[in-house]
């Protein structure tokens, strides 16, 4: 055991140094970039820079501020007005001979950095949890065999790292990158206990841009339930074969050992806690919102101009989603029909997920995270950085994903030819809208695809498990 | 007998002649009419032709609802939307600053910008503002036959606070750059002048000779004044007279006639002033030119008065003299050749639009420094010692021009200039989505000796709804033109002898603000598919119906339920079957065929008919029920 223990550590301190060594080199590259900022323009791209999202905005609604106007003044703006006195004034400050708003990208490298630890750390939480689950139900016989479990967490970071789209967002100057960090944090203190973390990552995050709300649900079963595991009736089958006198640090294996019932316990005192913190934060965003718009219009101006800009969907400018052309050519008479029935189908999709998927809230979490930014009104690729890079926290359990190469090569396609086809229509002028929506469409359809493969493969895992487990048949006979 | 009705009469002939004497008396603050014409040759070769019609109404209240002159649309309008002050103005062609003069008062209150321009000062407390303007350019729209009521929603007017010229809270401005001035506009224009155009100055306005011109601006300018109210109607051209080049640099030589058409045969009878007025600008020697002949030109007719002023000299005609045997037609021949340059704005402005493609771009107002400005340098040492021009620049943005105003550069001598040391006031109204247009007010304070000035500002391209375009979207939408004006800068005539009771003259001596307006700025916007509204809304759909489905199917799918159905299918029938099969063998009386061996053709042909007899049963009585519910309601 010792010796096992002595290789582990060996292993593990190699590794860690890889990590670094990339996760820095990651660092560089997005300095590189950022002092060609300026020939590279791409915080005007309508790929990375939405409405809600753009530097430029926000430059405007912190100058506005100054002007003793409304940041919502006008229909600039539309974010939130604790990023305007945190980002508004590191977008006036010039260094000579450097690009403009060099500050700016430096809080967001800042922010990918963050992120990408805390995924880590939700990775290795969960690579422990699948480690000993896996044990439990007798998949692995020695902890030597771990050396098959891949470390998700690092994949996971650095995947979000190098991930072209979080490279093209930081630099780009766009503000998904401190929204995606919000989300992590939620998850991050979900996955490790802390309680007023996740309230706080939560609040913020739905304060930035109203979606991470329906994390809600995956956040309190990872708080009720804990961690991800395989069904709960796997545990009971194995036990009821062998008790097991294997130790257990994820809660959700231990009170499965621990209670002969059927129901996994939920923690209802830490549910509580988590809402009593959610409260507690929520009225503090609140409180300093207030404050910093005292003068103008105060609260309701700035729901109106933040969840009220993302649910009407006002901007039609063209971005990677399909509701901006759908909302320019829909006739007025359904509009608001329309507006209700691609809202409602983010919440329509949350019950089936969460029932059939409450054993694995952090796969729930990152399929809500690919649904709404499938279904968002202003999507950019910052958006498709995150889920995908969560989707790196399960590559143990989604190895046996289908069409993973195809939509490999699909992600590829569409993120080269949208630059081509925005090109050619608002540029060049040859070609038409058309060109631009069929990318956008196309861009749906893989995320679809992605989505649901993903899901299926999750369920076959599941399936997977209960078939490949010893023990299985035995329960039967 | 006779004696009766005498005093029957004397009462009645009192009452009389005291009523008349209610009517005499009140004929001291009588309506007036005056009519008068400004020709002015400009160094371009071009004459100048400045149409100016005055009409003037005692307070409403003293006429009742009558009047005898003044337009009883007009006084309508004022009571009915208690409008202060409102200007309206139809232009074609752009004012040529260099050439046509750029500070003089002709100039600064007669080059208005191409297309509508309307802005109105109401009279009604502040919250009705908006309401009143509405109503006015809906009623203006009716009456000038033209498409004013497109300025009356919240996306195209403005109220400037202090860069239009006028401060005050109930101040309207709008203008529509786009829309095409012509004849139909015109006639209900000269509908509103008691002699139309059958008599009088207003017989010169030829409809093909006027719209020839490079430049037409007719102008309606209301305004309250303590003794009633002042229409003033103003039209402005500028034609080319037909000469041949003679290879002399002559000016070239015109009369009435030939500018025109038509002569004048006499004044409007109902005209209190009937004058035609000849400007000439930088004559060689003023003090020569009260002759009727001398050696640089010829009048053919003798001037009745002369004014001089600083830099021109004015002939004054009276037409009351001309008749139908003897019709009034100035002309004037050029004898040696002459050249004079106008006088100028400080700054000339113009304005262009930088960038390529149709996400975005930004919009630059350049303003540069004129002869005129040598002159200022050189004398107007005021300001403690420093001599500076101030300049206001006012702008409206439509929505979908969304301008970011922290990307406002100001470049003097192009040298960018950090904003504090020549913008001394900014006022942004930034322009909400669909809502509201966006407005911009400077105030610039420049050094007199600046080359020139640029400002510039960047812009997003607005995607619109498909129903926002206009027919023709690949046109490009038009943003209107920025007004430039030197608070410090007034222009007026100054003549030597004091004469103002002439009304076009009075009006000159009047100090007038010099402001220039900018080009119009077209700004072509990306369109969408205009065919593709279904095909959108179905592929979206689609889309959506897929993610939809294909995600319910993953989740309820369980194929090892599903493994496990098939194999027992296979091997099993239905329940209900077997029990029928069963209960059919009883009744034949066969054992009971055991369920894993083969019915009988016979028992599966029943059992097969019972069942369909079943489901058009069940599909009949379904059908029976709705219809006699649907029929019941």
């Amino acid at each position: 055991m010792t010796k096992d223990d002595g290789e582990m550590v060996e292993e593990q301190k190699k590794k860690p140094c890889r990590f670094w060594i990339w996760a820095l080199s990651s660092v560089l590259f997005r300095l590189i970039l950022i002092s060609y900022a300026g020939n590279l323009n791409l915080s005007s791209r309508p790929e990375v820079s939405t409405p809600l999202t753009s530097i430029r905005r926000l430059a405007e609604g912190y100058w506005l501020k100054q002007a003793s106007m409304s940041p919502y003044a006008g229909s600039m703006y539309h974010g939130s007005p604790l990023l305007l006195s945190l980002l508004g004034p590191l977008t006036v400050q010039r260094i000579k001979g450097q690009p403009s708003h060099l500050f700016c990208s430096l809080v967001f490298v800042i922010a990918d950095i963050l992120s990408a630890i805390l995924l880590r750390g939700i990775g290795k939480k969960l690579q422990m949890a699948y480690g000993l689950n896996a044990r439990l139900l007798g998949r692995l016989k020695s902890p030597r065999d771990k050396a098959g479990i891949l470390p998700c967490g690092d994949i996971a970071a650095l995947v979000y790292l190098w991930n072209p789209f979080t490279i093209v967002c930081s630099v780009g100057l766009s503000t998904s990158p401190i929204e995606n960090l919000a989300v992590i944090l939620a998850l991050n203190g979900a996955v490790t206990r802390r309680v007023p973390l996740a309230a706080f990552g939560l609040v913020m995050a739905t304060h930035l841009s109203l979606y991470p709300a329906i994390l809600t649900i995956p956040v309190i079963f990872l708080l009720g339930y804990g961690l991800d595991a395989p069904p709960l009736k796997l545990f009971l089958q194995t036990r009821n074969v062998e008790s097991g006198n294997r130790s257990s640090t994820s809660s959700a294996s231990k009170q499965a050992k621990s209670k002969p019932t059927a129901q996994l316990p939920f923690l209802w005192k830490t549910v509580v806690h988590f809402v009593f913190w959610a409260l507690v934060w929520s009225l503090c965003v609140m409180v300093l919102c207030r404050l910093s718009l005292s003068k103008h219009g105060g609260l309701e101006e700035m729901f109106k101009r933040t969840y009220g800009f993302i649910l009407s969907i006002e901007d039609l400018s063209p971005n990677i989603g399909v509701f901006w052309y759908f909302f320019a050519e829909v006739f007025d008479f359904f509009r608001n029909f329309f507006l209700i029935v691609f809202h409602v189908n983010i919440l329509f999709m949350l019950l089936p997920l969460a029932i059939r998927l409450k054993h694995r809230p952090c796969f729930l979490a990152f399929i809500y995270l690919a649904i709404s930014s499938l279904l968002k009104s202003y999507p950019s690729v910052g958006d498709s950085a995150l889920y995908l890079s969560l989707w790196a926290l399960f590559v143990n359990e989604l190895a046996d994903m289908k069409f993973s190469f195809f939509l490999f090569c699909g992600y590829l396609g569409v993120s080269l030819l949208s630059p081509v086809m925005h090109n050619l229509w608002i540029w060049r002028g040859t070609g038409n809208a058309n060109f631009y929506f069929g990318n956008a469409i196309g861009y749906a359809c893989f995320q679809i695809v992605f989505v649901v493969e993903s899901v299926s493969a999750m369920l076959n895992h599941d399936r997977a498990l209960k078939k490949c487990n010893p023990n299985h048949q035995k329960v039967k006979n | 007998m006779a004696r009766t009705v005498l005093t029957w009469w004397i009462p009645l002939l009192i009452l009389q002649s005291f009523l008349l004497a209610i009517a005499f008396g009140s004929n001291e603050v009588e309506e007036e009419f005056s009519e008068s014409l400004l020709l002015k040759p400009l160094p371009d070769r071009k004459v100048l032709a400045h149409f100016h019609f005055e009409n003037r109404a005692p307070p409403s209240n003293s006429h009742g609802r009558h009047h005898h002159l003044f337009p009883k649309a007009i006084s309508q309008l004022v009571q009915k939307f208690r409008v202060k002050e409102m200007e309206l103005s139809f232009t074609q062609g752009p004012w040529n600053h260099e050439h046509w003069g750029g500070s003089d008062t002709l100039s600064s209150m007669n080059a208005k910008p191409v297309g509508v321009e309307l802005w109105a000062v109401f009279d009604v407390p502040r919250s009705e503002v908006d309401t009143s303007w509405k109503n006015l350019t809906h009623a203006l729209s009716g009456l000038f036959c033209a498409s004013i009521n497109f300025l009356e929603s919240s996306t195209s007017y403005a109220a400037p606070t202090w860069g239009f010229g006028r401060s005050s809270d109930k101040l309207r401005y709008g203008s529509l750059p786009r829309e095409a001035v012509c004849t139909e506009n015109l006639t209900p224009w000269l509908k509103l002048l008691p002699c139309r155009d059958k008599d009088g100055i207003s017989a010169l306005m030829n409809r093909p000779s006027v719209y020839r011109g490079f430049y037409h601006s007719q102008r309606l300018h209301l305004s309250m004044i303590d003794s009633g109210m002042l229409l003033e109607q103003s039209l402005t051209v500028v034609l080319q007279p037909d000469t041949v080049y003679d290879g002399k640099d002559l000016q070239p030589s015109w009369s009435l006639s030939s500018l025109f058409g038509r002569k004048v045969v006499g004044k409007c009878v109902l005209a209190k002033s009937s004058n035609v007025y000849l400007q000439m600008e930088g004559l060689a020697h003023p003090e020569a030119h009260t002759l009727l002949k001398n050696e640089e030109f010829e009048l053919s007719i003798k001037p009745d008065r002369t004014l001089r002023e600083t830099s021109s000299v004015l002939f004054i005609f009276d037409i009351d003299k001309s008749s139908d045997s003897e019709p009034f037609d100035l002309s004037l021949t050029w004898k040696l050749p002459s050249k004079w340059s106008c006088q100028q704005a400080p700054l000339h402005a113009s304005r262009f639009l930088m960038g390529s493609g149709n996400e975005r771009g930004a919009i630059a107002i350049l303003l540069k420094a004129t002869e005129s400005q040598d002159k200022l340098s050189g004398k107007d040492i005021t300001n403690g010692g420093r001599c500076r021009i101030k300049a206001n620049v006012f702008q409206i943005f439509p929505w979908y021009v969304k301008v970011y105003y922290h990307t406002l550069q100001i470049f003097v001598d192009q040298q960018q200039n950090t904003s504090s040391e020549v913008l001394k006031k900014i006022n942004v109204s930034p322009s909400a989505d669909k809502m509201s247009s966006g407005m911009m007010e400077m105030m610039l304070e420049l050094p007199c000796e600046v080359k020139s000035v640029a400002i510039s500002i960047e812009y997003d391209k607005g995607f619109l709804h498909i129903d926002e375009y206009p027919p023709d979207a690949n046109q490009g939408f038009d943003i209107p033109s920025a007004l430039i004006s030197f608070p410090d800068h007034h222009a007026s005539l100054d003549f030597k002898e004091e004469l103002s009771t002439l009304p076009l003259l009075s009006k000159f001596k009047d100090k007038s603000l010099v402001r220039s307006y900018t080009e119009v700025l077209l700004v072509p916007l990306t369109t969408p598919d205009f065919s593709m509204p279904y095909n959108v809304i179905t592929i979206t759909c689609t889309v959506f119906a897929l993610y939809f489905g294909s995600l319910l199917n993953a989740l309820r799918r369980r194929i090892g339920e599903e493994e496990r159905f098939l194999k027992s299918k296979g091997k099993k029938t239905g329940g209900l079957k077997q029990l029928l099969s069963r209960f059919t063998a009883k009744i034949r009386g066969r054992p009971v065929e055991s369920p894993s061996s083969e019915p009988t053709a016979a028992a599966q042909s029943s059992v097969l008919s019972s069942k369909l007899l079943f489901k058009i049963i069940l599909v009949a009585g379904v059908a029976a029920a709705w219809q006699y519910f649907s029929t019941d309601k």
